[in-house]
């Protein structure tokens, strides 16, 4: 069990650093897809860091909060895509514009 | 907990965090969007079902598995659909992968 839970301190660890070097791609990236991607694999990788602080506070409760920020992170995504090919975030109209004259 | 559960537990989260480390640092230095979009799905695909198996380990048949699977589920439908929105959008822009010539691109983009 301390082995185990040892290994999960060591992993949650490399977690905290692969966060940081993600957001340095979020920060430098230099088009706005690299940041898009950088903050989605930002996303994915704090879901790991919230399940994995669940088990080592001895709280796996927290799983829940994961399940919602893994859906939330998706739908993110999408919405800042939509958003910045459109100009627009509602309206059913609005997807049938072509792209290439909002350059 | 058995001895082999932990065991096994230790060996899953450890794989899997070294895969997401291998995937941030190719995020990180790869030099193209493209290039980082295939480093990225490392993160989402390997490190993330090898740590959250290792969990499943830690947590035993309880509900806790169930979440954890629904984790795994959600997150290998939805990953592969917002790489693939990402690269969309960054090829209808145009954005074009670096180092290809240009008679290898399709023909109306040349």
């Amino acid at each position: 069990m301390d082995y185990a839970l040892m290994m999960l301190a060591a992993a949650t660890a490399g977690l905290l650093v692969a966060l940081l070097i993600t957001l340095v791609r979020a920060i430098a990236g230099p088009s706005l897809y690299d940041r898009v991607l950088a903050v989605n694999s930002f996303g994915t990788k704090i879901v790991l860091l919230i399940a994995a602080m669940g088990f080592l506070a001895g709280r796996p409760d927290f799983l829940d909060i994961a399940l919602l920020y893994a859906l939330v992170n998706f739908i993110g995504t999408l919405a800042v895509l939509k958003f910045f090919r459109y100009r627009n975030l509602g309206g059913a109209s609005s997807g049938e514009r072509k792209a290439e004259t909002q350059r | 907990m058995t001895v082999l559960a932990a065991i096994l537990a230790g060996v899953f989260l450890a794989v899997g965090a070294i895969f997401v480390l291998i995937g941030s640092f190719g995020l990180w230095r790869l030099p193209d969007f493209y290039t980082r979009l295939h480093a990225a799905g490392i993160t989402d695909t390997l490190g993330l079902s090898l740590m959250l198996v290792g969990m499943m380990f830690l947590g035993g048949w309880t509900l806790v598995t169930v979440k954890l699977v629904f984790i795994l589920l959600l997150i290998l439908l939805t990953s592969p659909t917002a790489t693939h929105a990402v690269a969309n959008a960054a090829y209808t822009v145009g954005l074009r992968p670096f180092g290809v010539p240009p008679e290898d691109l399709p023909e109306k983009e040349r």
